[in-house]
């Protein structure tokens, strides 16, 4: 008796309603269109947690449910908004320029045009010629494929390299981070042809949109949201299947799943480009919202974190990945944002700015030790779930496998 | 040649002197009353050509006495006297032959000599001949300092004259040198110069280079027909070649007349601009002048009505390059000399060349060390116990922080370094066993957990750091022997604080196969190592094993901590800029093996230096590539350069 997809996984129809209910409380709330009391900053940034929440779920089904904890989704993330960022400066810049140059007695051709954009766009890095790759820059329908093209293309052929030598575990995550490294490295320089250190700016204001930034929020709030619950419902359905039983067979026991026959690196190759897709959409919904975008986002300390907001959301759900990805995330903009209120001591005041890096090191040690089902674990609580008595052992002998307290009956 | 005219008449003035009125300056002086009082840098020289020719003993104390701006004309006779200035409105004269108090004048009745930078340097330069043969040794130096940063022909003679007689056997090689030097530069006889050309083939010198460089220095030239005669013609140059390409050998032509000038698009536009006639321009309406082909046709039509030059052509500019001839010529004329010298600089390109390879290979061989410092601890808890800890970076910075207290307590940079060392092993010694007793212990068997809770506790340390000693830079001194470099020619040099580190490296190799060979504890590690249950059982603590691991690996990132921070600013970060160059010298050396850590820090150290060397603008595209090729390396050797085999490999 095959039962429907929503039926076997109940949970994706309760995010959904959260998510849906979440959008429409905040637009309710907003400057925008609504009663005011949420300020369009604000709204931005629940925007952009919505982002990260879909790259944590892209994190999850590539370390909580393959078990290969890759240190570099931040990378394709990255190159996402990158790529989205390059058309709207463009398009930007040629607004402007245009609408400058039709002050001129003589009407500009095209290549004049194309010319002063350059000289926009580079004189920062002192250049004025557009290099190879901004050759598709004026077309938003290519950069919107390309946005899932390029980074899909880097996951497939470093995934390609990286696993068919058999790199597996520590040895993984580490090429993974130097492959953050080089990249940030490469965009670092001033001839990379993406501005250097200066990156892309001005990403917030869409090229032909008068409305104002309200209202422009509460869209990116909203096509943030929609990514989400898409992501959400296709990775729902990618570890609800026979495909999520094979990807949870590599991360327990890879040698297992080899031997029965299953071509391991290709489900591995498949599940890491898809994520590095997932991530990348994220990255373009998220950069124009945070306006900028320079190569020290990329660094790979940022691909750290999206690993600890899985492990404090708890790994092996999805849930989970939202839930830390939000929290976490939400949190440390209270935090360093300086409204959380200083702690006096009588002989020392705690200032949350400098002493949230060391709240968040430490609890995220303390999860890692005695929670390992992380903030999902919560749930599991109220839904009378427990986990399996394995008697101490994990699931697997992989590296990557989950533990006894992780897993759930 | 004017100039040696005036130095012949000079001389010959001074010689008429000489016989008129034996061993006196002062009728020198007055030979040249008018120029000297005039002080016009135009028409000086020959004046100060006269008092330097005089032979006069008191030829250099009045050329000091002029230079330091202290010479006073008398208005009455116009006679020159060294001044010294007793008040305000007076001023007692010394007379420059007899050296005696002449009187006491009021200022209005004397003028007082305020030669300008230019005659002054011009009086420095006469100096320089006296200052060569001066009595004291700094000063000797001092002139012949002059000479090198500021050679000039008239000096030659001067510095040739002084080599026989001088007593200090450095100053005499220095000054030989310099002589051979100029001898290239400045010598009339063409032999001479390339035979001091040739003797100085080979030599290293940066002073060399800057001497034979000026010689072959080049300049293009074009000329209509044929080349010029009489010129020392380098090369003929062909238009449309990959060094010289046709744009640049018709903006030659334009640059020597010999050509129009090319219309640019943006001159187009300006001229269109101009001769806008009631909403066209040549005939073309305004709106259409968006494409380049309808700003041809109106430009055409306004260079066909006279109005702008016309446009010239590809065909105008084949013609014209076709039409001359293009060459490159030497700045030097004579033929001989430039051609040894182009010798010259060949053979010390290639000695220049071997040499830089050396000094890469020390560059590369001191940051082998840094890498290898820094990997070693890292290494060792990978190795062993097979868990990867990010907050190694921070223990690095720990240890690097010790240094720096040490050196707030004991101001004495030798004595805190001394101290400061065992210090930030026991630091770090202590941190490590903590954390692995604390945490690691309990993830043994998830070595992606271990780093990500070691990762929490690196951000953790990091911040720590920050807090306690803010975000500037601390500085942890070297002590002062370990200033400056070893320098073993104008290029290879090494600074003695990378020798240091060197030997920090080879000592810490030393120790570290001591302890795995040699001791107790190596003993239980290795067989740890290679099968921990098997060694349980064999009465081996395994837990004891790698805490006491753990502490040595941490303790080792401790020393290289101080070590790092002599060189480099102590700050938070100073852990994390290591980190991952760490982890590659591990993954691509291989872990569980202290030779596999050696080859991969060699191996990283030498990679980065190499592509430094290939592209020296850009250390970011070196690292860029260097982990690019990490990546592709491990395609080939998955474990690394030594990979463990058998059954201590773990599958």
């Amino acid at each position: 008796m095959q039962r429907s997809f929503i039926a076997r996984n109940p949970s994706v129809l309760i995010f959904l309603a959260c998510l849906a209910l979440f959008t429409l409380m905040v637009t309710v709330l907003s400057e925008g269109l609504g009663v005011g009391m949420i300020s369009t900053s604000f709204v931005k940034t629940l925007g952009k947690t919505l982002c990260l929440c879909l790259i944590a779920v892209a994190m999850d089904l590539i370390w909580g449910f393959t078990g290969i904890l890759s240190l570099g989704h931040f990378a394709f993330f990255g190159l996402g908004g990158y790529m989205i960022g390059m058309w709207l400066m463009y398009e930007r810049t040629r607004l402007i320029v245009v609408e400058s140059l039709s002050q001129a007695e003589i009407p500009p051709t095209s290549s004049e045009v194309v010319d002063a954009i350059g000289n926009q766009i580079f004189g920062v890095v002192g250049s004025s010629e557009f290099p190879l790759i901004w050759a598709f820059a004026d077309s938003l329908f290519l950069q919107l494929v390309l946005v899932v093209l390029v980074p899909g293309l880097l996951a497939l052929v470093f995934g390609w390299l990286a696993f068919r030598s058999r790199v597996t575990g520590v040895y993984l995550s580490i090429l993974t981070q130097a492959m953050t490294l080089a990249l940030a490295l490469y965009l670092f320089q001033n001839d990379s042809g993406l501005r250097g250190n200066n990156g892309l700016s001005g990403l917030q204001n869409l090229p032909g949109v008068e409305v104002s930034q309200d209202v422009v929020s509460l869209w990116f709030l909203w096509a943030s949201a929609f990514a989400l619950g898409l992501g959400y419902l296709l990775a729902a359905w990618v570890v609800s299947g026979k495909f999520g039983s094979v990807i949870r067979g590599i991360r327990d026991n890879e040698a297992r799943v080899r031997f029965l026959g299953y071509s391991v690196e290709a489900y591995k190759l498949m599940i890491f480009t898809l994520t590095a897709c997932i991530a990348a959409i994220a990255g373009a919904l998220y950069y124009p919202q945070a306006g900028i975008i320079n190569p020290a986002e990329i660094a790979p300390i940022a691909s750290i974190y999206l690993a600890v907001w899985v492990a404090i959301g708890g790994r092996g759900r999805l849930y989970g990945a939202v839930i830390g990805a939000a929290f976490v995330s939400l949190l440390s903009t209270w935090f360093t944002g300086g409204q959380a209120p200083d702690i006096p001591l009588g002989f020392y005041t705690i200032k949350w700015v400098d002493w949230w890096l060391v709240l968040l090191g430490l609890s995220f040690v303390a999860v890692t030790l005695f929670a390992p089902k992380g903030m999902g674990g919560l749930v599991d609580l109220w839904t009378q779930r427990r986990a399996p008595n394995r008697h101490g052992a994990d699931l697997g002998p992989d590296d990557g496998a989950l533990r006894e307290q992780e897993a759930s009956e | 040649m004017l100039r040696l005219l005036l130095a012949g008449l000079a001389i010959l003035l001074s010689c008429l002197m000489a016989t008129a009125e034996e061993g006196a300056i002062q009728p020198v002086l007055q030979e040249h009353r008018e120029v000297i009082a005039k002080s016009s840098r135009k028409t000086i020289a020959p004046a100060i050509d006269a008092i330097a020719d005089s032979g006069l003993p008191q030829a250099q104390r009045v050329l000091e006495t002029w230079a330091a701006k202290s010479m006073w004309m008398r208005k009455s006779d116009g006679y020159f006297f060294a001044g010294e200035k007793l008040d305000s409105k007076t001023y007692q004269l010394l007379d420059f032959d007899s050296g005696e108090v002449v009187g006491t004048f009021a200022k209005k009745d004397l003028k007082q000599l305020k030669p300008n930078s230019g005659i002054r340097a011009m009086i420095g330069t006469a100096l320089v001949r006296f200052q060569l043969l001066d009595a004291d040794i700094a000063k000797r130096q001092a002139a012949l300092t002059s000479i090198q940063r500021d050679p000039e022909a008239a000096l030659l003679a001067p510095l040739r004259a002084s080599i026989a007689d001088e007593p200090d056997a450095g100053l005499k090689a220095q000054k030989q040198r310099l002589e051979r030097l100029l001898t290239i530069g400045y010598d009339d006889d063409t032999a001479a110069r390339v035979a001091a050309i040739e003797g100085m083939s080979g030599d290293l010198g940066v002073d060399v280079r800057a001497t034979l460089n000026p010689l072959v220095a080049k300049t293009r030239g074009v000329a209509p027909g044929a080349a010029p005669q009489g010129v020392n013609i380098a090369a003929i140059l062909t238009p449309g070649d990959d060094d010289f390409p046709e744009e640049e050998a018709y903006d030659l032509l334009v640059a020597e007349g010999f050509a129009p000038a090319r219309v640019s698009k943006d001159e187009v536009r300006l001229a269109l601009a101009e001769n806008i006639e009631g909403g066209s321009v040549g005939g073309v309406p305004v709106a259409q002048l968006d494409k380049d082909e309808t700003r041809a046709r109106a430009y055409a039509a306004l260079a066909a009505a006279g109005k702008v030059p016309p446009i010239v052509t590809a065909a105008d500019v084949q013609t014209a390059l076709a039409a001359h001839v293009f060459f490159e010529t030497y700045a030097e004329s004579s033929a001989d000399v430039t051609t040894a010298a182009q010798k010259a600089l060949d053979t010390i390109a290639l000695k220049v060349g071997v040499n830089q390879t050396l000094d890469l290979t020390l560059d590369a061989l001191s940051l082998a060390s840094i890498y290898f410092l820094a990997a070693i601890g890292l290494a060792i808890t990978f190795g062993v116990m097979g868990v990867i800890n990010m907050a190694h970076g921070e223990f690095i910075m720990m240890g690097a922080y010790t240094g720096y207290v040490v050196q707030q307590i004991i101001p004495d940079h030798t004595v805190s370094i001394i101290v400061a060392i065992p210090l930030a092993f026991a630091v770090t010694f202590a941190a490590g066993v903590a954390m692995e007793r604390l945490v690691i212990r309990w993830l043994y068997a998830r070595p992606l957990e271990t780093l990500l809770a070691t990762f929490g506790i690196s951000i953790a340390l990091q911040q720590l750091a920050k807090n306690i000693f803010g975000t500037q830079a601390r500085p942890l001194t070297a002590p002062g022997w370990l200033d400056g470099a070893l320098v073993m020619n104008d290029v290879v040099s090494i600074s003695y604080i990378r020798i240091a580190i060197f030997i920090l490296a080879l000592i810490f190799l030393g120790v570290f196969l001591f302890i795995m060979k040699r001791t107790r504890l190596g003993l239980e590690t290795r067989a740890v190592t290679q099968n921990p249950r098997m060694a349980a059982s064999m009465g081996i603590n395994p837990g004891r094993v790698n805490m006491l691991t753990f502490g040595l690996g941490s303790g080792i990132a401790g020393i290289a901590g101080v070590a790092i921070g002599l060189f480099a600013k102590v700050t938070s970060e100073l852990g994390s800029d290591y980190i991952v160059q760490s982890f590659m010298t591990v993954v691509v050396g291989g872990v569980g093996n202290i030779w596999g850590t050696l080859a991969g820090a060699a191996m990283i150290g030498f990679l980065q230096k190499g592509i430094e060397w290939l592209n020296p603008s850009n250390t970011l595209a070196a690292q860029t590539y260097m982990i690019v090729f990490i990546i592709i390396f491990i395609q080939f050797r998955p474990r690394g350069i030594i990979a463990l085999k058998g059954r201590a490999a773990g599958d």
